[in-house]
Order: C-alpha cells, then structure tokens, then sequence
C-alpha cells in the first residue's frame, strides 16, 4: 500500500512547498503531537477556568503545582529513558524505598541535613543496580525494572514494615509546602522549573541529548557511530533513581508521611504522562514540552473534575480514555492521510494517464 | 521496548544449526519447568520441615485455592506475551467480572448460577475485544493500550458500582459452592485452572493457530510474509486472554463472596511477574503456558510458606522481586550458552 501511494504523496508534497514552504512547515509543526496536547491543555485549562469555580484562583494553581509535582519531577527523566527505548516501572518503589529510608534514619536520630543526601545517593545506587542489569546483563528493562519494582517496594516494608514516621519537624514540612516569600507561587514550582531547565538543556540542547534519540531510533547505528551507548543509558537509569529519590523526599516531607506503601502505582502515572505527551514507547521520538504538558494535562483536568466533585472514580476512567485517544487519534489520521494520497493518485492517474505510466516503474524501484 | 532483530539466529540454509536450535529450544522450556517442580517442592519440602501443618489437609486446600486465580491469569499472558505483546489491564478485567456475575446473580437469584459465570466471562472477553482490536486495528502498542485500558475498565467498574458491594449473603448458595466443594479432595476452582491450563497448553503446542502465535512473537515481519493472519491471531490471543480474565473473576466471586469495585487491584504485574517467573520471555517467541502456571504456583506457594517458616511477612515481596530477576538472568544466561554452542556446531557443520 505504501508502495502505490509514493509517487502521488511526492507529487502533492512538491507542489505544496513550492507554493508556500512557510505555512507548511508551520502545519506541519502544528500538527505535531506535542502542538496537540499542549492545545489540548489549553482548552482544558480554559474550559475548568470558565466552568469550574474556584480552579483559576492562585491557591488553587498553588495545589494543583504541589499534587503533580512528584509524577512531573520522575516524568523528566522517564523522558530521556523512555527516548532511548527502554523505560523504568520501579520509580514509584524507588519512592517508597527513600520514604522508608528516610523515616528510619530520622527515627534512629540523624539530622535531616544528612538523611537528605542519603537518601539521593541511595536513589543514584538503585537507579544504577537498573542500569547496571539492563546494560551489563543484557537483560531487558521492562522485565528488569518489573523485578526491582517488587524487590524496592519489598525493601522499603521490610525496612519500615506497616508503620509509618510522622514526627518530622514542622520547619521542613511546611518548608517544602511553603511559598518563595512575598509571591504565591510555591517554593516545589521553582524547583520543577529549575529541573525541567536542566533536562530541556540536555535533551535539547546537547550532543548527549540527539545522542539518546539516535540510540532509541537504532542503537546499533549509534554504537557504530561511536557513542557509549551502555553507558549513557547506565546514566540515564542513574539519573532516574536519583530523581526518583528527590520525589520521595519531597512526597514525605508534603504529607508528613513516611510510609513504605508511599506512591503506590504512581509508576503508570508516570509513564502515561509521558506517553500522553507524545514520546514514543519503541523510542528514538518525543519531547520535553510535550511530556510537561501531558503532566499539566492530567493535573489540571483531575484538579478540575474534584472542585467539581466529579468522583475520584470517574478520574480513573479520563485518564486512561485520554491515554487511549491520545495514541489511537494519531494512528487514524495517518490511516486517513494514506486513504487521500491513494485517492490522489488515482485522480493523478486518471488525468494524465501517459505520465503515470512512465512515472510508476521509477516509484517501485525507489520503493 | 523494541529490541533488536536476534542477528545470532541462524541463517535458514545451514541445516545442521536449525537443527541445534529446535533441539536447543525443546530443552531449555523442558529444563524450565522441571527446575520450577523442583524449586516448588523444595519449598514445600522445607517448610513441611519446620512445620507438618503445612501440609494439612486445610491448608493444602489453601494454598491450591490462592495459586487457582494467579494460574488462570498467568495462562492467559502468557498467551499474549508469545505474541510479543502484553495486557496490563486484566487486574481491571478481573474486577469488572467479579462484580458483573455477582451482581447479576444478586439481581436474578432464580436463575441458575451457570449464567452468572457467563456473564462474568462474557464481560471478560468484551474487555479483551476492546483490548484486542485497539492493538490489532488500529496497531497502537499494547502496552500503551493496556495500561489506557487498565484505567478504564477501573473506572468502568467503579462507575457501576458507585460505592457499594455485594456480599456472600446476596449470592445464591449454588453459586459459593463454586469456591468451597471438592472432589477427591482437590478443590473446584483449582480444577478448573488444571482443566485451563491443560487446555491452553494443548492448543498453543498442537494447534496451527497456537504455533502461529509463536511465529508472531519471534518475528511478526516475517510472520507476515509467511501469510499467517497476524492481526487475527493477535485479536484472537487478547479474546482468549480477556475470557480468562472474566473466568478468575467468576471465581474470585465465587470464593470471595464480597465483592466490591476494587477487587484484583494491582495484580496485573504479579501476574506478568509469574509469567516472567515461569520462563515466557518478555519479547515474544519462547516459554509455555505450563511454565506461566508452575510461575504462579511458585508465586502463591512463597507467599503461603513465609508466614510459616516465621520469616517476617514484608520479606514477601523483596522475594518476588529477586526471585524476577534471578529468572531473567538465567533465561539470558542460556541463551548466550545455547548461541555459544550453536556457533561452535555451525563450524562443525561447516
């Protein structure tokens, strides 16, 4: 089928950009998954703010930053590994891991000043027994990570069983609430700026960033092309880790909370967000602004529905359509562009049948 | 995530290889499960060791009955997981079932109880046509369908529920008795998981379409090429998949008596994890439905005997998650030894 419609998709290509490059360059930019789910976010955003009392107040853009800034912190760096075509599903164990950790170290007396760093290099260390298993075993992430998300949430009850530690001092727990004095913004949406900063700049910006896209896209051909590709996704799971830690200590600090059953199933989240936002599962495509807004999107739409006490069900069920329909929609429209290129080409056909006979052996050949 | 096409298949031509390798592949899943048996009953050896009640009559009736619906379950991935593709949703699956056939029982108590069980697998294999024809028709990736799917049978099920629950007192009599007879001492549920899994078993080694679904997991190009109905199949291995789901929620309804819209929360990666366990690897083309079953029995076994043998409970699932990665890096660790030994035989043969 791809083969037929060639020629005809050639034809209608060229003519397009000789009339005008810019608009179509600028449709095409358009449709682009990442132009869709930001727009979808902006809808969403205006239609909560015009139907929904209450959601474009200050407070509540305040809470809404404080709810999803644990899957947005985790979705940056699921980003870069889901680019280069593996994933990581024990995030939210890693989380409960360092929540546990945290809460048996402040028991046993350590400042929080120490148990912090603990805890980030214990996130580094998980992260990389992930990497290390998927790079140097050889072994496959989905069904790695699978394993550690059992074997880190086991650790983290085995280290704190079914209790929980709440007495953490109030100048840290409202610390990580709080906001940047004289503003409403709280002090977790600087930081979250900060990081998406930090991973947009080595994403988008860096040799090392085309390279995690080169590696996703054919990592054989990146081998060749001379990149360490072991160990830049070593790096990549490293990096999650940590990440994954940081969230666990925000996750404990904001509810006061350390618990190992902390974040339960927040990996799906996660990986959702970043799917909705238009990265590829088999890798090598996708961006940041497009992951930010997928994170956004889910925020703000659950935010909307509970001020509208829409039930914590119905939730469910939205998240998982507009993960469906996010994948599904741009597959149609493909199927629906090939059916016109088709049609096209038989108008083509049609109209100068001379041309298309000479033209049709160059395209198969091509093909 | 993709891999890349195995380069270390031999080429087809080299005779003396293909034969290795069918040799090769007919002992590692045999070595597979005999390693399972053999892990499970020294499990139950030693916890026999340090408590004979393990082994009462009671608590063998247990066990049997926790390891029936993580065994039915396990069946069904695997037979998705052959196909290279993999359904998160059936914890979701298994829910909305348990409460359809218990509600509908509650509604109809006159009817007999045969029809509540085919309500249950009928939503069941429902779930598994949306699954099915969202991976076969429009070729999105499973695993984002399914986790799309997850959430949405979830809500379906809450939704429907909308806070309430039935409960065993609800249910007609005919029904429970699902989930407490016997016949010679063996309980129902467990034998109609034997019943399932002798059946899967028969039909993915002895079928066409069975060994089509392998073709399809170890190279969907080229099964293409070789005219297998790949879509079909793959729809066909979701129906079956989402059936099975429907039927461990008839049982679970059945055994439980309460049912509520969170039922089977959370149990989709317990069960990619028994398959994982039993030797069908993530990728598609190799493991057996025996082994996603010995898997699960391995599973609800670790999880019957640690209380016994006294280890403290949390250990449970720190086990597990060893207990993955041990399996996938023996599985990893044969493969290279079976490359290796091919190699060595291509030169011979040469």
């Amino acid at each position: 089928m791809a083969t037929s419609s060639t020629p005809a998709e050639d034809v209608a290509q060229d003519g397009a950009v000789g009339r005008d490059s810019l608009t179509t360059r600028l449709g095409a930019l358009l449709r682009t998954r990442e132009a869709t789910v930001i727009g979808a976010l902006l809808v969403s955003l205006l239609t909560a703010s015009l139907l929904v009392e209450s959601f474009a107040t200050p407070r509540n853009a305040g809470y809404l930053l404080l709810d999803v800034a644990a899957v947005a912190m985790i979705a940056l760096p699921m980003t870069l590994v889901v680019i280069t075509a593996e994933i990581d599903l024990s995030v939210a164990s890693t989380l409960g891991l360092t929540s546990a950790v945290m809460g048996q170290l402040w028991t046993a007396g350590l400042p929080l000043e120490t148990i912090v760093p603990l805890c980030l290099l214990m996130g580094a260390l998980l992260g990389a027994i992930n990497g290390v298993l998927v790079t140097v075993a050889g072994l496959p992430s989905l069904a790695v990570t699978i394993g550690t998300m059992a074997a880190y949430r086991g650790l983290a009850y085995v280290v704190l069983g079914d209790r929980a530690v709440t007495d953490f001092p109030l100048s840290w727990t409202s610390g990580v609430t709080g906001d940047v004095p004289g503003t409403e913004i709280p002090w977790i949406g600087l930081v979250l700026l900060l990081l998406a900063a930090v991973f947009g700049a080595l994403l988008h910006a860096t040799p090392l960033g085309r390279g995690l896209y080169a590696i996703g896209a054919n990592p054989e051909a990146a081998r060749f092309a001379g990149m360490s590709v072991r160990w830049i996704k070593l790096w990549m799971f490293v990096l999650t880790g940590t990440v994954a830690a940081l969230a666990g200590i925000y996750w404990t600090l904001r509810y006061g909370s350390a618990r190992a059953d902390n974040a339960f199933a927040l990996e799906l989240s996660v990986v959702a967000a970043v799917l909705l936002g238009g990265v590829s599962i088999f890798g090598g495509r996708g961006s940041l602004p497009g992951v930010i807004a997928g994170v956004l999107l889910f925020g703000s739409i659950s935010n909307a529905l509970r001020l509208a006490s829409v039930s914590e069900e119905a939730l469910v069920a939205v998240t998982g359509l507009l993960l469906i329909v996010s994948v599904v929609a741009p597959n149609l429209t493909d199927r629906i562009r090939e059916l016109r290129a088709q049609r096209a080409r038989a108008r083509v056909a049609a109209q100068s049948p001379t041309t298309t006979r000479t033209e049709q052996p160059t395209g198969g050949t091509n093909a | 995530m993709t891999e890349a096409p195995d380069t270390r298949t031999p080429q087809p031509g080299s005779a003396p290889a293909r034969r290795g390798n069918g040799r090769a592949n007919r002992r590692l899943p045999l070595a597979r499960e005999t390693g399972l048996v053999l892990a499970i009953a020294a499990l139950v050896a030693v916890t026999w060791l340090y408590n004979p009640l393990f082994l009462s009559e009671q608590s063998v009736r247990d066990i049997l009955l926790g390891a029936t619906l993580l065994t039915i379950l396990a069946v069904g991935q695997a037979t998705v997981i052959v196909t290279r593709s993999v359904d998160l949703s059936v914890g979701s699956v298994l829910g909305l079932s348990a409460f359809g056939s218990a509600s509908f029982l509650m509604a109809f108590p006159d009817l007999p109880f045969v029809l509540g069980i085919g309500v249950g697998v009928t939503v069941g294999a429902a779930c598994g046509v949306v699954n099915g024809a969202l991976v076969a028709v429009a070729r999105v990736p499973a695993l984002v369908v399914t986790l799309g799917t997850l959430y949405v049978f979830r809500g379906v099920d809450y939704w429907w529920a909308s806070g309430s629950r039935v409960d065993a007192a609800d249910l007609p009599e005919t029904f429970l008795g699902i989930g407490r007879q016997s016949v010679l001492g063996v309980p129902v549920p467990a034998l109609i998981a034997i019943v399932v899994v002798l059946a899967a078993g028969h039909y993915l080694r002895s079928y066409r379409s069975g060994r089509e679904l392998y073709a399809i997991g170890s190279q969907p190009a080229a099964a293409r090429l070789s005219g297998i109905p790949v879509d079909r199949r793959i729809f066909g291995a979701f129906v079956l998949n989402g059936s099975l789901a429907g039927l461990a929620g008839v049982l679970y309804a059945a055994r439980f008596g309460s049912v509520d819209a969170t039922v089977g929360t959370g149990m989709e990666l317990e069960v990619v994890a028994a398959a994982v366990v039993g030797g069908v690897a993530i990728f598609g083309g190799s493991g057996t439905v025996y082994g996603a079953a010995l898997g699960a029995v391995l599973l609800s076994t670790i999880d019957a005997a640690l209380p016994v043998l006294q280890i403290n409970q949390f250990w449970q699932q720190a086990v597990v998650g060893l207990l993955i990665l041990l399996a996938i890096g023996l599985d990893r660790l044969l493969a290279v030894r079976a490359a290796r030994r091919l190699r060595a035989g291509r030169h011979h043969g040469d």
